[in-house]
């Protein structure tokens, strides 16, 4: 959805709202802009001057300390000027409108918002009002995208198994609600997984998931079986008691990563998780930080990730890593 | 006879037309207005009156705000006035079974001197308005109110719907009687639900014991909870919360089983899916006193139009599957639904400018009814006399109106269309005071010529 409203006429990014609709080369060319920072900031000196002069603020309406830290810190290392706002639900309810929250922060000279809000189609909402030469980039809006989340998974992936194409991937939990596993499955289908599957109780998958193209498993065994990558979702236990799930003991009893499950898995299989964790629910304590699990060199690749985005929508085009061919990476 | 009149006969349906100044606006009512006491012979229009099945050319002479002549020769008498209307259509003037005026209580979306203005431009002679204004209708003090406002503007009939319970809160009957013998058409709880299934008994027991139908919007609450769109494909990849269809259907079934039990008449509001206007034939076949509207833009979007997260495309109940729309085009033409209506709902502009769950569901539907419909017609699913049924004489009897039909000693509410006369809807040339429309920007093919109330032309165009 809305490529034209993302991408300016050249094709270059001018807002990161979703990953549905990017080409696959976009995509890609991201990840290795991300790949080249890494290295140009694995010294102890860690900033490049790519964003001098630039005013990034992040516009939160959603608590959050990981993610927002992480886009301050990626913004930092560019050397662009940032300003944190966290803009609590009662405070738009006083009568300012999120479009006057907006213009008001227009009014302050930004060149980026960073911006997570409950509503999904926010993103799409600011995009659309925002002024010429104003870019938005989506932290989380509601269910519906998470794109730099998919982006470091993405490169996390590809840093560890390689070849995205030859790949199957198990997403598992609270799809429904989850934005995160959205912008998963729109940025692995572009770049062309084998087979994605999506593990949950009924009561967790949205009606219509196989039209994004991914299979459903409601065991837990047989939706593992195989793969090469276990992307856990967390669980929101204070929407999740009630009609979803009958308690969290009885999640981690039937879809809960333990010990023993792991040997479902290929030898040399990853486990992700967007964070932050519930121990004992979706994945128990040791396997999280097992030899497995990826979940820490994921929160350090999302800070490349954040960055190489903001340098690509804000900076000189030069910035951005020439796109090598797709899926061709190690 | 024919001979007498002195004008050339106009050929105003072959005329070019220019889409991009035509707006209602601009065209007033015809220079000789024939008043309530006049007369008037409106010449060889194609007459479309679905009571008396008749399809043809004919005059049809207006005195006195009544219909006083129906033939296919001219009559003898004299007119006042002759309109010459070859290749014209001429319908019953609409009844629209749900519009929102938005007065009292939320002047700041519309106003009657508005949406009145813009419902006669509209071909519309007669709208029932449902009971949740602000306060709601549940008193007759209420109701005088809402005729005292209505008056002001004139040349519309305005009917409307009593509470089916005190303030709608679905916990306590409201006074039905009293509110029958203040004039309402019906009773029903709008938009709000009736969660305790021994009110709902009631409410249709006395219901029908007072011989009202009480209109029910069905829809479960709490399967629809805080949903904005169709469960589907699309509200899954936005990540939108869904209404399921059985939110739809569970409140039917709930609804049918309760008519069963009371034989109370029960009239279905604003169709959305397959299975409710199969549920309803179902019923109906089985001699139920049950009957069903659609809102007109329910025949033409779908829950793909919500993709882009488009928030005129926000509408309650949401916007189906493509089979959901092509079967209640079915249910249309088969007369399961026997009214299309336009769910009218003007909103300020602010409504719509949010994030799409936080704005407000709804269309301004007036200025789309008629033009939808006959969409309908040239795109081949009703025949030009079952629009007319579907826009007039089907609402009528659903609401127990004396309108929609063109016959002797009827009320002289009438449109004259010019079927083929194409243009396109712009927003801001819209009458109504909202202007959140999803179809801005679509070619219609069909344009009121004139409208006429109780005899009198409260439009013309051109």
């Amino acid at each position: 959805m809305s490529p034209d409203l993302q991408l300016d006429s050249r094709g270059r990014l001018r807002h990161l709202l979703t990953l549905e609709g990017l080409p696959p080369e976009l995509l890609l060319q991201i990840l290795d802009t991300a790949e080249d920072l890494e290295q140009r900031l694995r010294g102890p000196d860690k900033k490049l001057a790519l964003l001098s002069g630039r005013t990034i603020i992040n516009l939160f309406f959603e608590a959050s300390t990981r993610t927002r830290s992480t886009f301050e810190l990626a913004a930092t290392r560019l050397s662009a000027d940032v300003l944190n706002l966290q803009i609590s639900a009662s405070s738009t309810s006083k009568g300012e409108t999120l479009f006057d929250t907006l213009k008001t922060m227009e009014a302050m000279q930004a060149d980026l918002f960073v911006i997570r809000h409950e509503a999904s189609g926010a993103a799409h909402f600011f995009a659309q009002h925002a002024a010429p030469g104003v870019a938005i980039l989506n932290a989380g809006d509601g269910r519906h995208a998470h794109p730099t989340q998919g982006l470091l998974d993405l490169y996390t992936i590809r840093r560890y198994k390689g070849d995205i194409s030859k790949l199957r991937i198990a997403i598992v939990g609270d799809v429904l609600h989850s934005r995160v596993a959205r912008s998963d499955i729109h940025g692995l289908r572009a770049l062309g997984a084998q087979e994605i599957r999506v593990v949950a109780p009924p009561t967790l998958v949205p009606v219509g998931i196989e039209q994004m193209g991914v299979s459903v498993h409601h065991q837990l065994e047989s939706g593992l079986d195989g793969v090469d990558v276990v992307i856990l979702l967390r669980l929101q236990k204070e929407r999740m008691l009630g009609a979803f799930l009958p308690s969290m003991s009885e999640f981690h009893r039937d879809f809960g990563l333990t010990r023993a499950r792991l040997d479902r898995l290929k030898s040399d299989a990853i486990i992700m998780h967007p964070g932050p964790i519930n121990r004992g629910v979706e994945i128990e304590g040791d396997v999280a930080y097992g030899p497995r699990s990826v979940i820490l060199q994921q929160v350090q690749h999302g800070i490349a990730v954040r960055m190489a985005v903001m340098a690509m929508i804000l900076g000189d085009p030069a910035t951005a890593a020439p796109s090598r061919r797709r899926g061709a990476r190690r | 006879m024919s001979n007498k009149t002195s004008k050339p006969r106009s050929r105003r349906a072959a005329a070019p037309t220019n889409n991009s100044d035509w707006s209602a606006e601009s065209h007033r009512p015809i220079s000789a207005t024939p008043s309530a006491e006049g007369s008037l012979l409106i010449r060889q229009a194609r007459v479309l009156d679905p009571a008396s099945k008749l399809d043809g050319t004919a005059h049809v002479g207006i005195r006195d705000g009544k219909i006083t002549y129906v033939g296919a020769a001219a009559p003898r008498e004299t007119y006042d006035q002759q309109l010459d209307a070859g290749g014209l259509w001429l319908l019953p003037g609409l009844v629209d079974l749900c519009a929102r005026f938005r007065e009292p209580g939320q002047t700041h979306k519309a106003r009657f001197a508005t949406e009145t203005r813009a419902a006669q431009a509209s071909g519309i002679s007669h709208i029932v308005l449902p009971p949740d204004t602000v306060p709601v209708i549940d008193t007759p003090a209420m109701l005088m109110r809402v005729h005292g406002i209505a008056s002001q503007s004139g040349g519309l009939g305005v009917h409307v719907l009593g509470a089916l319970t005190k303030g709608l809160a679905g916990e306590a009957l409201a006074e039905m009687s009293a509110l029958k013998s203040a004039g309402v058409v019906g009773v029903s709880n709008g938009l709000q639900p009736i969660r305790d299934v021994l009110i709902a008994r009631r409410a249709l027991e006395y219901a029908k014991g007072l011989g009202l139908t009480v209109h029910v919007f069905a829809q479960d609450s709490t399967l629809a909870a805080a949903g904005c769109a169709h469960e589907g494909p699309v509200a899954t990849r936005l990540g939108l919360s869904a209404i399921p269809v059985a939110a739809e259907v569970a409140a039917i079934r709930f609804w049918i089983s309760l008519i069963e039990d009371t034989g109370a008449r029960v009239h279905f509001c604003r169709l959305s899916t397959a299975k409710g206007a199969g549920l309803v034939e179902s019923a109906q076949k089985r001699g139920l006193a049950v009957s069903a509207d659609v809102a007109a833009h329910q025949l033409f979007l779908t829950d793909r139009d919500v993709d882009g997260f488009n928030a005129q495309c926000h509408l309650l109940p949401p916007l189906r599957s493509a089979e959901d729309r092509d079967t209640l085009r079915a249910a249309v033409r088969l007369g399961v639904i026997g009214a299309i209506c336009s769910d009218h709902q003007p909103h300020e502009a602010d409504a719509k400018i949010n994030p799409f769950p936080m704005t407000e569901p709804g269309l301004s539907g007036l200025e789309t009814l008629l033009p939808l419909t006959l969409a309908l017609v040239h795109e081949g699913v009703l025949t030009p006399l079952q629009a007319a049924a579907r826009l007039g004489l089907g609402p009528a009897q659903i609401a127990g109106i004396a309108a929609g039909r063109i016959e002797r000693g009827a009320a002289a509410d009438l449109v004259l269309v010019d079927p083929d006369s194409e243009w396109t809807l712009y927003p801001e040339r819209m009458l109504s005071a909202g202007r959140n429309t999803p179809f801005a920007g679509r070619n219609f093919r069909g344009r009121i010529r004139h409208s006429f109330h109780n005899g009198v032309a409260v439009h013309s165009a051109g």
